[in-house]
Parts: structure tokens; C-alpha cells; sequence
């Protein structure tokens, strides 16, 4: 039967953030905008359809996600290639019936259900190459409200109330950031927005940028409001080109639309941001580095105090903050500081973004109020880990941050108890392990990079993460020595201690934590052995005979020729030719090869 | 290379702190960073050329040697790692005869990198090719993707 058509209203969302575009999201609009066009020929159809992008919705696991909106009515479809667009078109589109199994299933709600959206609530519904979208949703009627009848102060008390914390990875009380800069003298003050998201497994300041670019520009419009500054900087990774080009975009339409430049919005307030791209350092997410290298200097930290609030960019007051640090800032001004502080713990208010990545069954990006229970959001949010293996620790915080193990699932998420577990909120990764993960290992890979990330200045970071990797890669190649353990732990305890910037500090905490509680991991690994199979020098490989079928596939698969046997008999590894690269293992069907 | 220089520098003079910038537009335009080039704009501006190589060599974008046509980098950021991004990269050393991660392959079509997380962590391990990022990949994919990609000469999706 054929849907009532006329003055029928068909909205088409397609993610293109980052999961969706990889999944192929533009190819899935291009096939939308065709075939509807080659359909509507033949078929009588009264109906207007537009097409939307909208940035990341959270659920990257289920790419390409495409919303149909009909009339009042939204249903959503998951995994959509481009060859799908034309049964949708026909059967939903021109006919009115959805494809039923097609549509998102019960994971999809589950996904969402403990969530609580208000930074993504606006990622991934509106249009973020349009600024209309985002005034239609009430963007941008913070910045009109503070300059109608609020004061600076009234700003920096209003955002004291709410309680909001810096989302960047120390927690510092942003009201009490702006307070400062505000009382500080000075002709010129800036405003920078840390885009430099650097932490390896997090991702939340690119989908914010990418999904909301405006309210990252409005936030950053009500702190040079209240702290009195009319220039903004937002400093961002070159490694993002997509965010950049959005950025630009957001930052030109909301110049045309008198919200940047003179005069905003017919009042006495001015402000404009400008855009430097990073050059790949990831010392520069540090304040005094990140500064240095808008200067256009070797992004080198330099000791505090004097803080940036005092004497920041180009030695003026500075405010630094991070990109969803300010996104916040637009809803806590629109909806007041009580509703937010009505959200979250006592210490930690409102709601965090995490990237929830690694083993996790459903990986993504997801908000939830502060405090809930690690274990929610692995299980009930996260659905489990892949294949039903057993959950070993989740790491949070990224290099800086430690791994939380399965008896601390308890633990909520706020800032005083990661601290008290021994890792940190960071900006938000969090990298599910289980039980094939090896734990000395992902402590070497995360000290590998902040050893190369390491600037260079000051000696306990340079020459002591150094020492600790040298330490971590003689034990993973099984030659460890006894008292190694206590060396990493007296040796992290001082790099924590003596070094210059938050690089250093925090350099040795995925050292430490896995010390305290995966101690055992450690000895197993000086006795010989790794306990996950990971470690390339410890482990053999073998074919074992009840399994192999002789189907030669492990031997096509092996690239040093290790693997002799006839077609139909027994394969065997020559362990004097094998390079251990595991191809044999990943290949075969039949489990027959065996690692240990 | 004057005039392009000239271009380059007319589109950063008015800032400070422009240096960063000046490198970036001629890293787009060359590929790589020309000894020439900083020369160029070390006596232009009147900035030492010690000062440009500081900055060239202390950020991990900065190139002074030409890379290949194709740039093939393989995340291995935390979630990556945890799902086979080394992998990859063994797998890619071994196709393309390379001894390490940043090498060209000798006639300079490929150059292979490892980068530190390009944010696409829920898709993870990824591959980026010539900037188009493909998800959930494995040692197998990438090798195919590679095999594909010299037979054609040209780079068009998975």
C-alpha cells in the first residue's frame, strides 16, 4: 500500500562524526540523495525530504546510523552500507513501512538508557554546519542572557555554584579559574580553549567539536565575558583536520550572524577567536607548553607559579581551559547553576563524557552523571566484554592515568574516588582489558610513549621515564632481574615527585598501579612467563596434534617458513625459524595452534 | 620556490608567534620542510635558523626529508594497541620491506607511520590511507588493502 503522501515532512540523519564517516557516512547520503531522485521518477511521491549530517551520536559500534524522521516519528537504523539506501527509499520512504530488521535492537537502548545526555544530547540531532540548528535548540541564548542583565560577577558566581570542575584532567574548580583571572590587572586578557586532546584512547573534545562546534564558541564567549577578555584562542590538534574545518566554518557563520566580532548580540561586548593548530607534541595539552607554542616556540612547559592566570599568553591574564570544560559552560548559564548542581555527587558535579573503548562490547562515546558505579558502565552501558572473556582492569586517564581491576568495579566515577584507587578521571578514556591482555605490557606501551613525549627539560621526567621503560622492557623480554619491581616503584615514586609539569608527575602512575594490583603479573613475568600470552620473548608456538587438520593454512599464512608439513597430516613450527608473529595462531580454524 | 615562499610567508606576516604557521604552509606545500626554505625565511624575518630547527624537530609533524606519494599510518594509540594495531605494523614492515615505522619504500611511493591516536578509538584498530580512516582492521585487511592498492596504482577505498 501506498503512504498518504502529501504534505508528508522526511528528515534523513546520517552520523558522519568520526565512526560514521570511517563506516562510510558520506557514501550512505550520496546513495540516499540518488536514489530517491531516480525513484521519485517513476513513483507518484508528494513528499520533501532533507538530508542532515550530525555529528557523533555515541553508538560507534553499530556505524552508520541513519535516522528517518517522518512527520512526528523517528525511527533509526543501524549498520546502513550505501546499497542499503534503496530498500529504505523504497519500503519506508515512498511507502511508509519501515524496515523492521534493519532498525536498532534492544543493545541500542540499553546503550542509552543509563546515560544522561547534555553535552551529546544536541551531538548528533542538529546540523553543526548550521548555525540555525543550534539557535533553534536555544544556542547561543546564554551569551544573550549574561550580556541583557547579568554581570561578570554574577557569571563567575553562577559558575561557582554549579560546581563545574575542569574536565581537561586535574579537576580545578572553573569559577574559581575565572575569579582569579578576573581580579588579576591587565590591559588584554585571553581566553584559551585546549583542543589538544592528546591522551591516546580518548576522543569526546573531537565529537563535541565536531558534532557542537557553537557551543564551544558561546562558552568561550561567556568566560571573556566574565573574566574580561575580548580575544580567543582555540588551540588544536592538526591531527583533527575535520574538527578544523567545522571550527572554521562555526567561527565565520557565527561572525555573520553578529555573535563574534563588535558589538554582539547590539551590546558593549567584543570578542573574536582565532585558530592555531598544534604541530604533534603532546606535552603541548600541558598549559605553560600549550602557550609556548602558540608563541610559535618549542612547546616546552615552564614551572608554575606564576600560573597563566597571572601571567599567561604573551605574559598576559590567561584563562585555559578545556573544550568540554566549555561546552558545559552554555547549559549551566541557560538552565542555572542549581540544575546543575542538582546532578552528580557532592564533589564532583554534573556529567562526565567518556570514550568507552578496548574489549567492551559496545564501544563509543557516552555521558553519565558523576558518580556512577564503573561496573554500570561497563555492563549495563557497555554490555560486557567481547566474546564473554573475563574482565581484567579497565584504564582510564590515558598515559597519566592507572588501571582500576575487577574487584574495584564499585568504585564510582568521580574525581575523589579514581584518586583514591590510584588513577585519575583524566579526560575520559577509558580502555576496557581482559583477560588476554597482558598487563606489563600495556604499562611498557604507555611508558614508551610518554618517554617520547617527554620535552626534554627537566631531568626526573627525561632520564627517569627512560630508566622505568628500560626497567618494563628487560622484564617483557624475560630478563628481569630480582628487585626490578622495587626499582619501578622507587624510582616512579621520585619521577612523581621531582618532575616539572603534569607529564612527569603523572608518568609513572600506570607503573604504580599495576605494580599494586597486578603484583603477580609482574613475578610470573621475572620467573619467565607471561600469564596473558602477549610478551613475544616468552612465548612458543606449537601445533598441537588432536586439533590440526593439515589444511596448510598456518603454513601459507607463516612469512619466515617455519611451518613444514604435508597436505592431510600433522603441520609442525620449527621454534629455531619462527619469528613469533602469530599469524599461524590468528589463522587457524581450528585452534590447533597453541601459545603459551 | 621564491615566489612560493613569498605566498606563503604574505599569508602569516601579520602575526606574532607566526613560526608554527609558516612551517605548516610549507610542509603543505612541499610534503616535507626544504633546508632552503628555512634558510629563505630565516634571513626574510631575520630569526635565526637555529630557532626554526628547534621547532621543526621538537614537534612530531614536522618533516625535513621528502616522504613518499602514499602515506599509509597505522594508529597505535591505547585502544588500538589493545587490538592488534602492532600487528599491523609488523605485517606492513614485512609487505613493504621496511625496517621501522617512518621508513619510504625505496621507490618512494609508500611511507609508513605509526601514529598516537587519531580519536577513532570505538573503531579501533584503524589504518589511515592517504587520510581516509578504515575501521576495525586487521594484519590480513591491511596487507590485502596494500596488495590492492600497488596493483591499481591509485588508492580507492577498501
Amino acid at each position: 500500500m501506498q503512504a498518504d503522501n502529501s504534505n508528508r515532512k522526511i528528515t534523513v540523519r546520517v552520523c558522519i562524526g568520526t565512526g560514521g564517516l570511517a563506516a562510510g557516512g558520506k557514501e550512505v547520503i550520496q546513495a540516499f540523495k540518488k536514489k530517491i531522485s531516480d525513484m521519485c521518477i517513476d513513483v507518484d511521491v508528494d513528499f520533501t525530504c532533507h538530508y542532515q549530517k550530525v555529528g557523533c551520536r555515541g553508538f560507534c559500534a553499530r556505524d552508520v546510523l541513519v535516522d528517518v524522521v517522518d512527520g512526528g516519528k523517528s525511527v533509526t537504523y543501524q549498520c546502513i552500507k550505501p546499497e542499503m539506501a534503496e530498500r529504505i527509499v523504497a519500503e519506508h520512504l515512498i511507502k511508509g513501512n519501515p524496515i523492521t530488521e534493519w532498525l536498532i535492537d534492544d543493545t541500542y537502548y540499553a546503550f542509552h538508557e543509563k546515560q544522561k545526555k547534555i553535552l551529546l544530547a544536541d551531538c548528533g540531532t542538529i546540523d553543526p554546519e548550521d548555525i540555525q540548528a543550534y539557535i533553534n535548540v536555544g544556542g547561543y541564548s546564554g551569551i544573550r542572557k549574561i550580556l541583557s542583565k547579568m554581570s561578570p560577577d554574577d557569571v563567575i558566581s553562577e559558575i561557582k555554584t554549579s560546581g563545574l570542575r575542569g574536565r581537561g584532567g586535574a579537576g580545578f574548580p572553573t569559577g574559581l579559574k575565572w575569579e582569579t583571572c578576573r581580579r588579576t590587572q591587565g590591559d588584554i586578557k585571553y581566553i584559551i580553549c585546549n583542543a589538544d586532546e592528546g591522551d591516546p584512547g580518548a576522543f569526546m573534545d573531537r565529537s563535541i567539536i565536531e558534532g557542537n562546534p557553537h557551543s564551544v564558541i558561546e562558552g568561550m564567549m561567556i568566560a571573556g565575558y566574565a573574566v574580561g577578555s575580548n580575544h580567543g584562542y582555540i588551540y588544536i590538534r592538526a591531527e583533527y583536520p575535520f574538527a578544523v574545518e567545522r571550527l572554521r566554518l562555526a567561527i565565520q557563520q557565527a561572525h555573520e550572524q553578529g555573535y563574534l566580532g563588535k558589538n554582539i548580540a547590539g551590546n558593549n561586548f567584543d570578542f573574536d577567536i582565532k585558530i592555531k593548530l598544534g604541530a604533534g607534541a603532546f606535552v603541548c595539552g600541558e598549559e605553560t607548553a600549550l602557550i609556548a607554542s602558540i608563541e610559535g616556540q618549542r612547546g616546552m612547559p615552564r614551572a608554575k607559579p606564576p600560573f597563566p592566570v597571572h601571567k599567561g599568553l604573551w605574559g598576559k591574564p590567561t584563562v585555559i581551559n578545556n573544550v568540554e570544560t566549555l561546552s558545559n559552560i552554555p547549559y549551566i548559564i541557560r538552565n542555572g547553576a542549581q540544575w546543575y548542581a542538582s546532578i552528580g555527587t557532592e564533589k564532583s558535579k554534573g556529567t562526565k563524557v567518556f570514550a568507552l573503548t578496548g574489549k567492551v562490547k559496545n564501544t563509543g562515546l557516552i555521558e553519565v552523571p558523576m558518580g556512577m558505579r564503573l561496573g554500570e558502565i561497563i555492563y549495563d552501558i557497555g554490555g560486557g566484554i567481547i566474546g564473554d572473556k573475563k574482565f581484567k582492569a579497565v584504564q582510564t586517564g590515558g598515559p597519566s592515568g592507572g588501571c582500576i581491576p575487577a574487584e574495584l568495579l564499585d568504585t564510582a566515577v568521580d574525581f575523589e574516588s579514581f584518586a583514591k584507587v590510584g588513577s585519575i578521571i583524566g579526560s575520559g578514556g577509558m580502555v576496557v582489558l581482559d583477560e588476554t591482555d597482558c598487563m606489563v605490557n600495556i604499562t611498557k606501551f604507555f611508558l614508551e610513549f610518554t618517554q617520547a613525549e617527554s620535552c626534554g627539560k627537566c631531568v626526573p621526567c627525561r632520564i627517569g621515564t627512560k630508566r622505568l621503560l628500560e626497567i618494563l622492557e628487560r622484564i617483557t623480554k624475560g630478563m628481569g632481574r630480582e628487585g626490578d619491581i622495587e626499582l619501578l616503584e622507587k624510582l616512579g615514586r621520585d619521577v612523581r615527585m621531582t618532575s616539572l609539569c603534569g607529564l612527569g608527575q603523572t608518568a609513572p602512575n600506570p607503573i604504580l598501579s599495576t605494580i599494586k594490583y597486578f603484583r603477580d603479573e609482574y613475578e610470573a613475568h621475572l620467573k619467565g612467563k607471561c600469564p596473558a600470552a602477549v610478551c613475544k620473548e616468552l612465548l612458543t608456538y606449537s601445533i598441537l596434534e588432536e586439533f590440526c587438520k593439515g589444511c596448510g593454512a598456518c603454513l601459507r599464512a607463516c612469512p619466515a617458513g617455519a611451518i613444514t608439513g604435508e597436505k592431510k597430516k600433522l603441520h609442525k613450527i620449527d621454534p629455531a625459524v619462527c619469528i613469533k608473529c602469530g599469524a599461524c595462531f590468528d589463522v587457524c580454524k581450528f585452534k590447533a595452534v597453541k601459545k603459551e | 620556490m621564491e615566489k612560493t615562499l613569498e605566498k606563503i610567508l604574505k599569508e602569516h606576516e601579520e602575526k606574532e608567534g607566526n613560526l608554527i604557521s609558516i612551517l605548516q604552509g610549507i610542509q603543505d606545500t612541499y610534503g616535507y620542510i626544504p633546508h632552503e626554505a628555512v634558510h629563505w625565511f630565516s634571513k626574510r624575518l631575520n630569526i635565526p635558523a637555529s630557532r626554526f630547527f628547534g621547532v621543526i624537530t621538537f614537534y612530531s609533524q614536522f618533516h625535513l626529508n621528502p616522504r613518499g606519494k602514499n602515506i599509509i599510518s597505522v594508529c597505535c594509540g591505547t585502544a588500538c594497541h589493545v587490538k592488534g594495531g602492532s600487528k599491523i605494523v609488523e605485517r606492513l614492515q614485512r609487505d613493504l620491506n621496511l625496517n621501522s615505522a617512518g621508513e619510504t619504500t625505496k621507490d618512494g611511493e609508500i611511507t609508513l607511520e605509526v601514529v598516537r591516536c587519531v580519536g577513532a578509538c570505538s573503531i579501533a584498530p584503524v589504518v589511515i590511507v592517504n587520510n581516509r580512516v578504515h575501521p576495525d582492521m586487521t594484519a590480513e585487511d591491511t596487507s590485502k588493502l596494500i596488495k590492492k592498492f600497488k596493483k591499481e596504482k591509485s588508492y580507492a577505498g577498501r
